[in-house]
C-alpha cells in the first residue's frame, strides 16, 4: 500500500511537470488528466475511497473533459505555440521558480518540524462521509448548491451574449471606446504633470 | 493547486480518521467545477472579441 | 492774532486738497491765483504774527496753540499742536517768504506744463507738510511733517514720471532718506520708552533732569537723531541722493533742496540741542560730519558739468557749514546761515532755472558769454554766487559765514583743524561759484537764447536779489556793527556760544581770512578758467573722482545694491513655499511610481497575489 502511494505521488509530479512545459495545449491537458488519475489512487491508498471515485468522475471526467472541449472548440494550439515557446524561456520562470522552491522550503520545514507522528492509516468509509455531510456540514452542502446555480446562471449569461449576432458590433464599439478612453487617459496624465511642474 | 490542497485535507482527514477531510475536499470540488464553468464562458468571450488567447493584450485596465 | 498760527499750516493744506480734486478742471489762472495765493496768504499771515510776537512776545517766549487730540491709547496722547517760539518764528518766515517768492516764479515758469494743476497741489502739500514740520509741538508730529515733506519731495522728483530715469531718481531719494528716517523713528520709540513722553519741550526737560551728560541713553538717542538729520539734508554718508534729484523742475530743486527740506536735518538738532548737549560724543561727530561734507562736496562740485548739480553739490556743503556749526555748539550761527542760505541759494537756482529755459540746455560747457542777452540771470547769478562765496560786507552769505568761522576758533569745541576746513570750503566754494558764472556767462556764445522771462519771473529774482544783499544785517559781528539782532533773538531758545579762544585769531583776522580766500578763489577762477583753452571739461584722475562724488555711488551699488537684489533674485522661487510644494511633489512622484504596478496585465496581478501569498506564508512560518 505505501509503496503504491509513493509510486502514485512520483506519477503525478511527473506528470504535472510534463504538464506545464508542453507547448501544445491539448498535450498539456491530457497530461494534467493523468496527473488527476494518479492522485485518485493516491486518495484510494490514504483510505479515502469515495473521493477517489469522485475524482476520477467528477475532476477529470467532467471538469478536465470540458476543458479540452473548449480549447479544441477554440482551436488556437497551433497558433499559440510560438507564444509559449516564448513564456518557457528560463528567464520567464525563474522568478517564479524561486517563489516555488521558498514555498518547498516552507513545507520541508513545517513538515520536518511537526510534533505530530504518523498513525496508522484507517478506512473512511462513504457512509461516514454521508453521514458527516449531511449532519454537521449541512450549511456548506446548501452554499455548495448556491455556487454551482450561480455557476450555471452566471455561464448561461455569458454564453447568451455571444449567441446573439451583435457580438461582433459590440466588439467594434467598444475598440474604438478603448483607443478613446487610452488616449484620454494619456493626455488626462500628462496635463496633470505640466500642472504640477 | 485545488487538487493539491484538496490531496493535503484528505491526507489530514486521514490520519485522524475523521471524515472531514473528505467533506472539505468535496467541496473544493464543487467550487472548481463552478470556477471552471464560469472561466470557460470567459475565454469563450475573450475569443470572440481579440480572436486570439492572448491575455496580456487585455490590458484596457492599465493605468 | 497769534491764534492765527494754525492757519498758516492749513491753507496750503486746503490749496493742495483742492488743487489735488479740481486742478484738471480749472484753468491755468485759476490754479495759478490758487496755487501761489495760498502760499502769499501764509506769508501775509505769518508777517502778522511775527509783528504781534514781536511787538507783545508772550509769557516764556512761547506760544502753543492746541489743535485737537490726535489719538489717545493708553499713557500716549500727541496732539496737533502748534508751538511758536523765536526759532520757529524765524523759520516760518523764512520758509514761507521764500516759498511765496518760488512759487510766483513758477507760475510763470511751468506755464508750458502739462502738470500745471498737479505740480501745484505737489508744491502746496511739500509747504504745509514742511510748515507742520516746524511748527510741530511733540516729535511725532515733526515726524509727519518729515515724512510729507519726503513724500513730496519723491512726488516732485519723479515729476515728469514719463521718463524712467526721474523716477529712478525719485525712488534714490526716497530710498536714501528712509534709512535716515528709520533711524530717526527707532529714535523716537527710545525716547518715548525712556522717557514717556514726546512733547519737544518736556522731552528737553526731562532729559536734562534724568540723563547724565555723555550716558549711553543720551548718546543713542542723539545718534540715530543725527541719522535722521543726515538722511533729510544730505550729509554723509547719505549724501549720494541730493545730485540726482535735479531731475526735478528747477523751482523744486530751488524751494525743496536749496532752501527748506534740506535743513529739515538742521532745525531738528536745533531744536532738539539739548539731547545733544547731553551727548558730546554726538555733537563732535555732528561737527566732524558737516566739516567733512563740507569739503566732500566742494571738491566734487569743482567738477560738474551739469549747472544743477554744481548747486546741488554746493547745497550739500553749505549745509555741511551749518552741521559744522551745530556742532561746535554755535546754533544760532547755524541757524543765521540757514536763513541766508535760504535767500541765495533759491536765487541761484530761479536764475539757472532762467537760463535754462533760455537755452535748453543744461551743460555748462556748451554755454558761454550769456551775460548780453540774459542781464537779470546774470546779475541774479553774480549778486548770489557772491552772497555764497562770501563777498566782504556787501552780501548776506559774508556774515553768516564769517559768524561760523569765527566760532569754529573761538568756541569752547573749536579747534584750529576746524578753522583751516572752514577756510578752505569757503575758497572751494569761491573758486567753484566763479567758475561756474565764468563757464556759463563769459567767454564766446555758442548757445541761442530762445525765450525770455516775464514778470513774475523777474520779479521773485529781484526781491531775492535785495534779500542776499540785506539779510546779513540782522546779525552783525561787533567788529563790524555791532548788531547782533538775530543772535539776542534766538538766545532765549538757543544759548549762545561762549568765546574761549579769543586769541591770536580775533574776530577781525578771521573776517580778513575769509576775505582773502575768497579773493585766491575768485583769482584761481580767472586764472583757470577765462581764457579759452580752458574751455574743455577736465580729464584728469581727481577730476573724475570728483565728478562721480567721490565715488559713493559706486561703492553703494557694489555693498548694498547688489547684495540685495542678488538676494531677490535668489528668493524668486520662492524657496520657503517649496516646503509645501515639496508635499505635493511627493505626492505626485509616488503617484508615478504606483501607477507602474497597475499594468492590466492579468498575468501580472496573478505573480503579485502568489508573491504576497509567499511573503505571508514566510512570515508565519518562519517568525512564530
Amino acid at each position: 500500500m505505501v509503496t503504491l502511494f509513493y509510486l502514485a505521488g512520483i506519477l503525478a509530479i511527473i506528470a504535472t511537470l510534463f504538464a506545464i512545459t508542453r507547448r501544445h495545449a491539448v498535450h498539456a491537458l491530457l497530461y494534467l488528466i493523468v496527473s488527476l488519475l494518479a492522485i485518485a489512487i493516491d486518495f484510494y491508498t490514504l483510505g479515502a475511497p469515495f473521493v477517489a471515485a469522485l475524482e476520477v468522475m467528477i475532476y477529470a471526467g467532467a471538469i478536465m473533459v470540458l476543458f479540452v472541449f473548449v480549447v479544441m472548440m477554440l482551436n488556437v494550439a497551433e497558433h499559440a505555440m510560438e507564444v509559449e515557446r516564448y513564456s518557457l524561456h528560463p528567464k520567464n520562470w525563474f522568478g517564479p521558480a524561486l517563489l516555488a522552491l521558498v514555498l518547498l522550503a516552507e513545507l520541508v520545514y513545517s513538515s520536518l518540524t511537526s510534533i505530530n507522528t504518523p498513525a496508522p492509516v484507517g478506512v473512511v468509509g462513504p457512509k461516514q462521509v454521508g453521514t458527516s455531510l449531511f449532519g454537521t456540514f449541512w450549511i456548506g452542502v446548501e452554499l455548495a448548491s448556491l455556487l454551482l446555480m450561480a455557476g450555471l446562471i452566471g455561464a448561461y449569461h455569458l454564453g447568451r451574449q455571444v449567441m446573439e449576432k451583435e457580438g461582433t458590433k459590440h466588439a467594434a464599439d467598444t475598440t474604438a471606446a478603448r483607443l478613446d478612453i487610452s488616449r484620454d487617459l494619456i493626455h488626462a496624465g500628462a496635463g496633470r504633470t505640466d500642472h504640477a511642474a | 493547486m485545488l487538487n493539491a490542497s484538496g490531496l493535503a485535507f484528505i491526507a489530514a482527514g486521514s490520519r485522524w480518521g475523521q471524515p472531514d477531510g473528505q467533506v472539505m475536499f468535496l467541496f473544493i470540488l464543487a467550487m472548481a467545477a463552478a470556477e471552471v464553468a464560469i472561466g470557460l464562458a470567459f475565454v469563450f468571450l475573450y475569443h470572440r472579441k481579440q480572436s486570439e488567447l492572448d491575455v496580456d493584450a487585455a490590458s484596457e485596465l492599465r493605468g | 492774532m497769534l491764534r492765527l498760527l494754525w492757519l498758516v499750516a492749513a491753507i496750503p493744506f486746503a490749496s493742495a486738497a483742492m488743487l489735488a480734486l479740481f486742478g484738471s478742471k480749472l484753468s491755468r489762472r485759476i490754479v495759478a491765483t490758487l496755487g501761489a495765493g495760498s502760499i502769499g496768504l501764509s506769508a501775509a499771515i505769518s508777517i502778522l504774527i511775527s509783528i504781534a510776537f514781536l511787538s507783545s512776545p508772550p509769557p516764556g517766549n512761547a506760544y502753543v496753540q492746541h489743535v485737537w487730540t490726535w489719538m489717545s491709547t493708553g499713557g500716549f496722547q500727541p496732539e496737533i499742536a502748534f508751538y511758536l517760539d523765536p526759532v520757529s518764528l524765524l523759520m516760518l518766515l523764512v520758509i514761507t517768504f521764500v516759498s511765496f517768492l518760488i512759487h510766483l516764479y513758477s507760475a510763470e515758469y511751468m506755464q508750458d506744463d502739462e502738470g500745471y494743476a498737479r505740480f501745484f497741489a505737489y508744491m502746496n502739500l511739500f509747504v504745509a507738510s514742511m510748515l507742520v514740520l516746524i511748527l510741530a509741538n511733540n516729535l511725532l508730529l515733526l515726524y509727519l511733517g518729515w515724512e510729507g515733506v519726503g513724500l513730496c519731495s519723491f512726488l516732485l522728483i519723479g515729476f515728469w514720471y514719463q521718463d524712467p530715469a526721474n523716477v529712478r531718481a525719485a525712488a534714490k531719494a526716497f530710498i536714501v532718506t528712509r534709512f535716515g528716517d528709520t533711524a530717526f523713528a527707532i529714535g523716537l520709540f527710545l525716547l518715548f520708552t525712556i522717557l514717556g513722553t514726546l512733547d519737544i519741550q518736556e522731552l528737553m526737560h526731562r532729559a536734562a533732569t534724568q540723563w547724565t551728560v555723555g550716558s549711553g541713553v543720551a548718546i543713542a538717542a542723539a545718534a540715530l537723531l543725527l541719522g535722521g538729520a543726515c538722511g533729510k539734508s544730505a550729509q554723509l554718508p547719505l549724501q549720494t541722493w541730493l545730485p540726482d534729484a535735479m531731475a526735478g523742475p528747477t523751482p523744486t530743486s530751488a524751494l525743496i533742496h536749496a532752501a527748506t527740506m534740506v535743513t529739515a536735518g538742521v532745525y531738528l538738532i536745533a531744536r532738539t540741542h539739548v539731547l545733544f548737549t547731553l551727548a558730546p560724543q554726538v555733537q563732535f561727530a555732528v561737527a566732524i560730519i558737516g566739516a567733512a561734507t563740507m569739503l566732500l562736496a566742494a571738491f566734487s562740485a569743482l567738477a560738474q558739468r551739469d549747472i544743477k548739480r554744481v548747486l546741488a553739490y554746493s547745497t550739500i556743503s553749505q549745509i555741511g557749514y551749518m552741521f559744522l556749526a551745530l556742532g561746535l555748539g554755535a546754533w544760532s550761527a547755524a541757524l543765521f546761515h540757514f536763513m541766508t542760505h535760504a535767500f541765495f541759494k533759491a536765487l541761484l537756482f530761479l536764475a539757472a532755472g532762467v537760463v535754462i529755459h533760455a537755452v535748453h540746455e543744461q551743460d555748462m560747457f556748451r554755454m558761454g558769454g550769456l551775460r548780453t542777452e540774459l542781464p537779470l540771470a546774470f546779475w541774479s547769478f553774480v549778486i548770489g554766487g557772491c552772497a555764497l562765496a562770501g563777498l566782504p560786507l556787501i552780501t548776506a552769505g559774508f556774515f553768516s559765514k564769517d559768524l561760523i568761522l569765527w566760532q569754529s576758533w573761538a568756541g569752547p569745541n573749536g579747534s584750529a583743524w576746524f578753522w583751516i576746513a572752514g577756510m578752505t570750503g569757503a575758497m572751494l566754494t569761491s573758486l567753484y561759484t566763479f567758475r561756474l558764472i565764468l563757464l556759463t556767462f563769459y567767454g564766446p556764445q555758442q548757445l541761442h537764447v530762445k525765450a525770455h522771462s516775464g514778470a513774475s519771473v523777474r520779479l521773485a529774482l529781484v526781491v531775492l536779489c535785495f534779500f542776499s544783499i540785506v539779510g546779513g544785517y540782522v546779525d552783525t559781528p561787533p567788529d563790524f556793527g555791532g548788531v547782533p539782532a538775530l543772535s539776542n533773538f534766538l538766545n532765549s531758545v538757543l544759548p549762545p556760544l561762549e568765546v574761549i579762544h579769543s586769541h591770536p585769531i580775533t574776530e577781525t583776522i578771521t573776517a580778513l581770512s575769509a576775505s582773502t580766500v575768497f579773493a585766491i578763489g575768485l583769482a584761481l577762477a580767472f586764472l583757470f578758467y577765462r581764457s579759452q583753452r580752458a574751455r574743455v571739461p577736465e580729464k584728469g584722475i581727481l577730476q573724475q573722482l570728483w565728478f562721480a562724488g567721490w565715488g559713493f555711488d559706486w561703492i553703494y551699488e557694489r555693498l548694498l545694491v547688489r547684495p540685495f537684489l542678488w538676494v531677490a533674485r535668489t528668493i524668486k522661487s520662492d524657496p520657503a513655499d517649496a516646503l509645501i510644494r515639496g508635499l505635493g511633489d511627493i505626492a505626485m512622484l509616488s503617484n508615478r511610481a504606483l501607477r507602474a504596478t497597475q499594468t492590466g496585465r492579468v498575468r501580472w496581478y496573478a505573480a503579485g497575489l502568489a508573491m504576497g501569498t509567499v511573503a505571508i506564508l514566510a512570515v508565519a512560518f518562519f517568525l512564530r
